[in-house]
């Protein structure tokens, strides 16, 4: 499958750094056509200026942008057949719903704007709303409409700027779920920046772990979580013990009170603390050499006290062998 | 609690009401009092200076000024919108152009007017240097017409346009005009179709500011107009100082206050309606 998106070796220094500090520094992947693509990363890692890069709002030092094999690096933004909904959403305040997905169609001089205006609007929920203006509208219709305006030019690429940053933390869950199945519906790639893992979890068929402007790994989000390859992927995409040169996810412990049957190496650990959290329990192990474990148990599968002398183990391929 | 808001509000109503409103009431009182045998005025009370505003002579020069005030607005827009986005895109040396806009302030209009003078005359800077250059043989006529007044009201009022539109430039998102270059629109078009449209309150405030006192101005067309150019602010300057005929320079004042003040409330109506 030929990838619809491509960074070469991309690399952006911006001037008033100092000359060894690269936003972004020679980073190379490709993005195949109707899937979702996570840029993840701790804030200051680069991954909005690889958007902004690829979006044509910023040029890179070095490097080739392909948008379906074509070089588009010195190509200005509105010649480029990628869209970007931005975090801010950046609706035209002065135009209603209707003007601000009219936009592109007529910049484009396209066709049955129309036709395709009520196509999205009936996509995107926003019947009813045409004539207002953004600051009459929710987050979440706003959210919209910047999608609507987007997907209507039927970009390549859709770009999208921490797209569930704005949003009331209880709609999150919900809008992350409709953007994906928006996505699989339209069937345009997607290019998403985020810091929040599990967004890049649930959403992304393709992770791209970034820090400090490099690619740490890329990968499936299951890939990524199960074999990361630094500990910084380990630990940036969920909480790990390490003990050693092996880490060990709290989930992955498994934990008894009596001797299991089993022949693997099993420890022996003292109950420190448990943590309710609702639908699952935090439990703190102090070990024989004095480290602490964290597990993390189901509720349900959690009937422990503190002081309790209970037996730790966990399968070896949990395991994740990352020397620090 | 309704007490200590009456008292913590009572400073400013004192202003209000000793600088604002008795002015008006006294200005208010002259304008339907007589004008007095040896200047001054006395009763009986009369409506006699309004019913001679209707002197077609007042018309025309009503007329004339208002034109001048707005010949004076609309340049000040045309050069204020650039001059202010070239600032509101200068990054860090941005504060540094606001000062020097802000500059001529540090002097008296006078002064600065009467440099104005001492480039345009006869025997002024420009004539000097175009004759020596031999570019001319007569010197251009350059001060003491309404060219030269328009000159002076959008040189001394165009910082009251520049400022305004800069600070709704300065609050834009930035992400509004890279949207508009996502979806295709070229920097001109953009700046035609999203910048231009959302400095307009900007706009707004900056025309009033520079409309009204041009409208009123005297100290400008009297120097730099010389007698060719009598605009409506010589007319009620005149009443007060030569003419010596305080009822009607006070009737010719209120009468042009409520007029600039009907017109501003209805441009601010129609702004409040368009943006919320």
């Amino acid at each position: 499958m030929r990838p619809v998106l491509a960074l070469r070796e991309v690399t952006k220094h911006y001037p008033e750094h100092p000359p060894d500090q690269m936003a972004v520094d020679g980073i190379s992947f490709q993005v195949d056509p109707a899937t979702l693509f996570a840029l993840l990363g701790p804030s200051g890692c680069g991954k909005t200026t690889t958007l902004r890069l690829i979006a044509g709002l910023d040029s890179p030092t070095a490097g080739h942008i392909l948008l379906h094999d074509e070089d588009i690096t010195t190509q200005p933004p509105y010649r480029r057949n990628v869209s970007t909904v931005f975090q801010s959403y950046a609706l035209f305040p002065h135009m209603t719903v209707r003007e601000n997905i009219a936009f592109g169609m007529h910049r484009k001089r396209m066709d049955g704007i129309e036709k395709r205006s009520r196509d999205m609007i009936d996509l995107l929920h926003l019947n009813g709303l045409e004539d207002r203006r953004p600051s009459q509208l929710s987050g979440g219709e706003k959210q919209r409409v910047a999608l609507a305006r987007s997907l209507v030019l039927q970009p390549d690429v859709l770009l999208l700027d921490e797209p569930l940053a704005a949003l009331d933390p209880n709609l999150r869950a919900q809008v992350r779920d409709e953007l994906k199945s928006l996505q699989r519906r339209v069937g345009i790639a997607f290019v998403m920046v985020t810091h929040d893992k599990e967004e890049a979890l649930a959403m992304a068929d393709t992770i791209a772990l970034m820090k400090g402007g490099r690619l740490e790994q890329a990968g499936s989000p299951f890939d990524v979580y199960v074999r990361p390859r630094t500990r910084f992927a380990a630990s940036f995409l969920g909480a790990v013990n390490w003990i050693g040169d092996v880490g060990i996810r709290p989930e992955a412990v498994r934990v008894s009170a009596s001797r299991p049957q089993v022949d693997r190496t099993v420890h022996l650990g003292q109950v420190q603390r448990t943590t309710f959290l609702g639908d699952r329990v935090q439990l703190i192990a102090r070990m024989e050499n004095d480290a602490a474990l964290t597990v993390q148990l189901a509720r349900t599968d959690c009937d422990f006290e503190p002081g309790q002398q209970v037996h730790l183990w966990w399968q070896a391929s949990d395991e994740l062998r990352l020397p620090g | 609690m309704r007490n200590a808001r009456f008292w913590f509000l009572a400073p400013a109503r004192l202003v209000a009401l000793c600088l604002l409103a008795a002015p008006l009431v006294i200005v208010a009182a002259y304008s339907l009092l007589t004008r007095g045998v040896y200047g001054g005025q006395s009763r009986p009370l009369t409506l006699e200076s309004y019913s001679r505003l209707a002197d077609l002579l007042y018309f025309g020069i009503a007329l004339k000024s208002l034109l001048i005030a707005l010949a004076a607005t609309l340049i000040c827009l045309v050069l204020a919108f650039p001059l202010a986005l070239f600032i509101a895109r200068s990054g860090r040396r941005r504060n540094w152009y606001l000062h020097l806009v802000m500059l001529p302030f540090w002097t008296s209009f006078l002064v600065r007017t009467y440099a104005w003078m001492f480039l345009l005359r006869d025997t002024g800077l420009i004539n000097t240097i175009l004759a020596g250059v031999g570019a001319i043989a007569e010197p251009l006529p350059l001060l003491y017409n309404d060219g030269a007044v328009v000159l002076g009201l959008v040189y001394g009022y165009l910082p009251f346009m520049v400022l305004p539109i800069y600070a709704t430039l300065e609050r834009m998102d930035t992400a509004l005009e890279e949207a508009a270059a996502d979806l295709g629109a070229r920097p001109w078009v953009a700046l035609a179709t999203v910048t231009l449209p959302l400095t307009r309150p900007g706009m707004i405030a900056g025309s009033v500011l520079v409309f009204i006192p041009s409208l009123g101005a005297y100290l400008t067309p009297d120097l730099l107009g010389g007698g060719k150019s009598t605009l409506i602010g010589n007319v009620i300057q005149q009443q007060f100082t030569s003419a010596r005929d305080w009822p009607f320079g006070s009737a010719i004042s209120l009468v042009l206050m409520m007029l600039v003040l009907a017109a501003v409330t209805w441009l601010l109506r129609r702004q409040k309606g368009e943006f919320s």
